[in-house]
C-alpha cells in the first residue's frame, strides 16, 4: 500500500508572528519556516505503518513555493521515499489545494492519504475534507489513533467529551490529531540520504487544477494585547462585575 | 523558554565562510554545499532544543554520583546519550569508513556550537570522540583503528583522554604514569590520573582511555611521554569485549561548575593487570597530543561563543519582560529599554556575533587546507594564520564569556544571584573555559612566542594587512570611517610594538625581556582578540552589503552592532597596546 502525505511549509512554531505595517497580512519576510507541526505527525505516522510493513512506500506532496523543498527534504529524512512539489504562490486556498491532491490521488492511487487536521498558520482545518469530498473517499479527521485492519482502517478521534473510534473502508483520508504520535528527530545519516531521494516537480496546470480564488483577505490584525486585571474587594463585588461588566453570567 | 540556536545569525555567518575561504571550489566538498548545511543545522536546532536543553539544569542541579566505585550521571543523561548516538551526531565530522558522514568542520562549527549552548556539561563527551578519533586515524595502526574506531564513531563506546596527574598540570614532561613493555608486544600500565572528563560514566559499555605514560627507559621530561590505548574492557581482535582491564574509578571531583560532566580520577593497573597497546611511536606522545589540542582548543573557544549566545538569550529574555523603572514619559517600561541594559546586551551580542564569525572562519579555513590540491606556499599562509588565530580565539572567546556570564547575573539583577533563575549555572559553567585546554596564560604566551616570534612576525604581520585592507574599504563611509581610522591605528600600534618590544631586532633577546614580554602577554592577546572581532564585523559588512536578498531589517542591526563594538569595545585596544608597551618591566620590581 502506498501512503501519500501532505506537507506544508508555515511559520515556525518558534517565531513571533507579526503582521505586515500596511495590514495586508502576516510578515513572512526572512523569518524562519518549518514543516506544519500536524504533517509532521502525519509523515511520522506514515513512516511507522511503512516501518510496520503495512505500508510499502510513503510519498509526501507539497503545494507551495520552491523553498517548499525544505520542508520535503525534511520529511524525506524522517523516512519518506520520495516527494512531489507543486509549485505555486504562496497562500494557496484549501479548495486549490485539495483539487491538486485529488489529481494526484487519481495518478498515484495511495491506499491511505494522511494530513495534518490543520496548518498552524491559516488554520483553516479544510483540506482533508475537501479531498476526501473530491476522491469520494472517506474520512477519519483528528485521529489520536490510527490502526489498519485489512482493508480496514481504524481512526479514533478526539471528539467534544471522549474518543469515538470508527472504521473506514480503504482507500481514505486520515487527518492527525496533536496526540497520534511524537515526531521523531532525523538521524544525520538519512538527512545526507534524503539529498538523493526524489523530488518531482509539477505545476498546478499540469495536474489540471486552475488556482481560483473563493476569498479575499480585508485586513489582518495581531490580537489586541491583554489588559491588566483589577482587584476586588468581596465576592458580590465579583459576581456583579461579572453580571454588569462582563456578561458572562 | 530554554535555549534556541541563533539560526539566522548562523545560517548567515556559515555561507559567508564557506564562500570566503573558497571552498566551493573544492571538488571534495563537491555536495558538502550551505543547503545541505542549512538541512544539518536545522535537524540539530531541533535536537538541542528538544532534548539537549531541557537536561541541562537537571545536570546542574542533580550533578554526577559516585557510588561504590561506579559513576552515575544524572537524570536522563543515559536516554539523552542513547538519542545523541543513534541519530548519528557524535560521527558527523568522522570519516565514512568507519561509519561516520565525513561533513566539513565548517558544518560541524555551528552544529557543534548548538551542543555545547544547550547542554555544556553533557556533551563534553563528544569532542573527546571527535578528537581521540583524529589521534587515532593520525598514530595507531591498523589494528587499534579497526577494533576501536567504528565503536568510538557510532558512538557505542567513548573516549577518556588521560593526561594530567597529581604533579603534573600544565607542565605534561613531569607526568610519571609507567608503561612496562610485554612480551607480546603491549604494555602494562600504572599509575594514577586525575581531572579525567567522562573517565567512567554509565553511558556505555566501554570506554577507550588514551593515556599519556613513560616507558622505563624513556628520556626524562616531555620528549619521554608516549601515548598508549587502554580500554576499561580489554577488546579482542575481533572487536567483541573482553575482561576487566583493571582500570578503576576512584572518585569524581565536587566542581565549581559542569556539574553533570563527570571529571574523574582513575587509578591504572592497581592489580598490575592493566594493559594498554602504544599509539603511534615510542616518545612521541606529546606529538599525538598536540593534534588534540589544536582541536580541544578551538572546541573551547567555541564554547565561549555558545555560552555566550546562551547567557545573551536568557538576559534579553528577561529584560522584555520585567518592567522597572519608567521612561522619560514617565510610563513603566521593560528594562531592555534602559540604556545601560541595552549597552550590556549590546557588548554580549556584538562579541558572541564576531566571535561566531571568527570560529566559523577558522572552521572553514580549515576546510580549505585540509582539501586544497596543492600544498603549497599558500597553502602554508592559510595553516600558518589558523595556528596564529588558535589561541586568540580560544582565550579571547572563553575570558570575554566569563565577563559576558557575569553581565547575564546583572541584567537579571537580584534575580539572578538566586539560583532558580538558572543563570548563574552560565557564570559557573564558564569558569573552567579559561583553564582547560591550556590556560590563558598558556594561550598567551603561545601567541606570542611561538606565534608571533617564531615566525618573525610573518603571520601576524599577513593579517594586520588583511585587516588594514579591509578597514580602508570603509574610509569613506558615513557611520564607519571613524571606525576604519581607529582600526588603523589599532594596526599600526601592533606593528611598531612588532619592531620595538616583540621582535627584538638582533633576535637575540635576554632573559629579562622575555620575563618583561610573558608578563604583558595577556593584555596583548586581548588586544589581538579585540582587534579580531573588529576585523570580522567589518568583515560581515562588507560581505553582505553585496550580497542580493539581505534582509534590511537584520542589516541595519547588524551595521549598529558594528558600529557599537567600534565604539565601545575597540578603544580597549589600544590601551591593552599601551599597557603591553609599558607594563612588562614592572613585574619583577616587585618581592614576593
Amino acid at each position: 500500500m502506498k501512503i501519500l502525505v501532505g506537507v506544508k511549509r508555515v511559520i515556525d512554531y518558534n517565531v513571533k508572528v507579526r503582521v505586515k505595517a500596511d495590514q495586508s497580512n502576516v510578515d513572512l519576510t526572512n523569518v524562519k519556516m518549518a514543516m506544519n507541526p500536524f504533517c509532521e505527525i502525519a509523515v511520522e505516522e506514515a513512516v511507522r505503518l511503512k516501518e510496520a510493513g503495512v505500508a510499502s512506500e510513503v510519498i509526501v506532496m507539497s503545494v507551495g513555493t520552491t523553498q517548499s523543498q525544505e520542508q520535503l527534504r525534511n520529511a524525506m529524512a524522517l523516512g519518506a521515499d520520495r516527494a512531489i512539489l507543486v509549485e505555486a504562490e504562496s497562500d494557496v486556498e484549501p479548495l486549490n489545494v485539495a483539487k491538486a491532491f485529488a489529481a494526484v490521488v487519481e495518478k498515484e492511487q495511495p491506499g491511505l492519504v494522511i494530513l495534518g487536521k490543520q496548518s498552524i498558520d491559516s488554520d483553516n482545518n479544510q483540506m482533508g475534507q475537501m479531498l476526501a469530498a473530491l476522491t469520494k473517499r472517506p474520512q477519519g479527521t483528528f485521529a489520536s489513533k490510527l490502526v489498519i485492519d485489512g482493508d480496514k482502517a481504524l481512526v479514533t478521534r478526539e471528539i467534544d467529551g471522549g474518543l469515538r473510534t470508527i472504521a473506514l473502508t480503504l482507500p481514505a483520508i486520515v487527518t492527525t490529531d496533536l496526540r497520534l504520535n511524537e515526531p521523531r528527530y532525523a538521524k544525520l545519516p538519512d538527512i545526507m540520504k534524503a539529498k538523493r531521494k526524489p523530488l518531482e516537480t509539477l505545476s498546478l496546470a499540469d495536474l489540471g487544477v486552475t488556482s481560483k480564488a473563493h476569498c479575499r483577505i480585508d485586513k489582518v490584525e495581531a490580537p489586541a494585547t491583554r489588559s491588566a486585571g483589577i482587584k476586588v474587594a468581596s465576592v458580590d463585588e465579583l459576581i456583579s462585575k461579572l453580571k454588569d461588566e462582563a456578561k458572562v453570567i | 523558554m530554554t535555549y534556541q540556536a541563533p539560526y539566522k545569525d548562523m545560517q548567515l555567518l556559515v555561507a559567508q565562510a564557506y564562500q570566503q575561504q573558497g571552498l566551493d571550489a573544492l571538488e571534495s566538498l563537491d555536495g558538502f554545499d550551505p543547503e545541505l548545511a542549512n538541512a544539518v543545522m536545522e535537524e540539530a536546532a531541533k535536537f538541542a532544543a528538544g532534548v539537549l536543553a531541557p537536561l541541562n539544569s537537571v545536570g546542574d542541579m542533580q550533578g554526577c554520583r559516585f557510588q561504590d566505585g561506579n559513576v552515575i550521571t544524572p537524570d536522563g543523561w543515559q536516554d539523552a546519550y542513547q538519542q545523541f548516538a543513534e541519530s548519528g551526531w557524535i560521527g558527523l565530522a568522522l570519516p565514512e569508513e568507519f561509519g561516520g558522514q565525513g561533513l566539513p568542520k565548517y558544518i560541524a562549527q555551528p552544529v557543534n556550537e548548538m551542543w555545547l549552548s544547550a547542554n555544556l556539561a553533557f556533551v563534553m563527551f563528544h569532542a573527546l570522540a571527535q578528537g581521540g578519533s583524529e589521534i587515532l586515524l593520525a598514530f595507531a595502526n591498523e589494528s587499534i583503528q579497526k577494533r576501536y574506531l567504528p565503536k568510538i564513531v557510532s558512538g557505542e563506546w567513548t573516549v577518556a583522554m588521560a593526561l594530567t596527574e597529581p604533579n603534573a598540570g600544565s607542565d605534561l614532561g613531569a607526568l610519571n604514569t609507567k608503561a612496562i613493555p610485554q612480551q607480546d608486544g603491549t604494555y602494562k600500565i600504572k599509575g594514577q590520573k586525575i581531572y579525567i572528563t567522562y573517565g567512567d560514566h554509565d553511558l556505555t559499555d566501554n570506554i577507550a582511555h588514551l593515556v599519556l605514560a613513560r616507558t622505563p627507559d624513556a628520556p626524562t621530561g616531555s620528549r619521554g611521554i608516549s601515548l598508549f590505548i587502554v580500554p576499561k574492557y580489554r577488546v579482542s581482535e575481533d572487536g567483541s569485549l573482553g575482561e576487566f582491564n583493571d582500570v578503576h574509578c576512584t572518585g569524581i571531583e565536587h566542581k565549581m561548575g559542569l556539574h553533570g560532566s563527570p571529571t574523574c580520577s582513575i587509578s591504572y593497573g592497581d592489580q598490575d593487570d592493566c594493559v594498554g597497546e602504544l599509539v603511534g611511536e615510542l616518545n612521541q606522545g606529546l606529538m599525538a597530543m598536540f593534534v588534540l589540542m589544536n582541536e580541544a582548543r578551538l572546541s573551547c573557544g567555541l564554547q565561549g561563543v555558545a555560552l555566550g549566545e546562551l547567557g545573551y538569550q536568557r538576559a534579553l529574555e528577561y529584560a522584555k519582560e520585567r518592567t522597572q523603572g519608567t521612561n522619560s514619559q514617565g510610563e513603566k517600561v521593560a528594562i531592555v529599554e534602559h540604556a545601560d541594559v541595552k549597552r550590556m546586551l549590546l557588548e554580549m551580542r556584538s562579541e558572541t556575533f564576531a566571535l561566531r564569525a571568527l570560529g566559523y572562519q577558522i572552521a572553514a579555513q580549515i576546510d580549505a587546507t585540509e582539501s586544497a590540491v596543492d600544498k603549497t606556499e599558500s597553502n602554508q599562509i592559510k595553516k600558518d594564520r589558523v595556528a596564529l588565530l588558535t589561541p586568540i580565539f580560544k582565550a579571547f572567546a572563553t575570558e570575554r564569556v566569563n565577563v559576558m556570564a557575569g553581565q547575564v547575573i546583572q541584567v537579571f539583577g537580584g534575580m539572578g544571584f538566586v539560583e532558580e533563575t538558572g543563570v548563574a549555572q552560565i557564570m559557573r559553567d564558564a569558569r573552567i573555559t579559561t583553564i582547560y585546554e591550556g590556560t590563558t596564560g598558556i594561550q598567551a604566551r603561545d601567541l606570542m612566542f611561538r606565534k608571533v616570534r617564531g615566525d618573525q612576525g610573518k603571520a601576524l604581520t599577513e593579517l594586520l594587512a588583511d585587516i588594514t585592507q579591509l578597514a580602508s574599504s570603509f574610509e569613506s563611509d558615513q557611520v564607519f570611517a571613524a571606525m576604519a581610522k581607529e582600526t588603523q591605528q589599532v594596526v599600526t600600534k601592533v606593528t611598531s610594538l612588532l619592531d620595538s618590544h616583540l621582535l627584538n631586532s638582533q633576535g637575540n633577546t635576554s632573559s629579562s625581556d622575555a620575563t618583561s614580554l610573558h608578563a604583558v602577554s595577556v593584555p596583548f592577546l586581548e588586544a589581538m582578540g579585540i582587534l579580531c572581532c573588529t576585523w570580522q564585523l567589518l568583515n560581515v559588512l562588507a560581505y553582505q552589503q553585496v550580497q542580493e536578498n539581505t534582509d534590511e531589517s537584520y542589516m541595519q542591526n547588524l551595521r549598529a552592532l558594528a558600529a557599537f563594538y567600534g565604539a565601545y569595545r575597540l578603544p580597549s585596544a589600544m590601551a591593552a597596546l599601551k599597557v603591553v608597551e609599558n607594563a612588562g618591566a614592572g613585574v619583577s620590581e616587585y618581592e614576593f
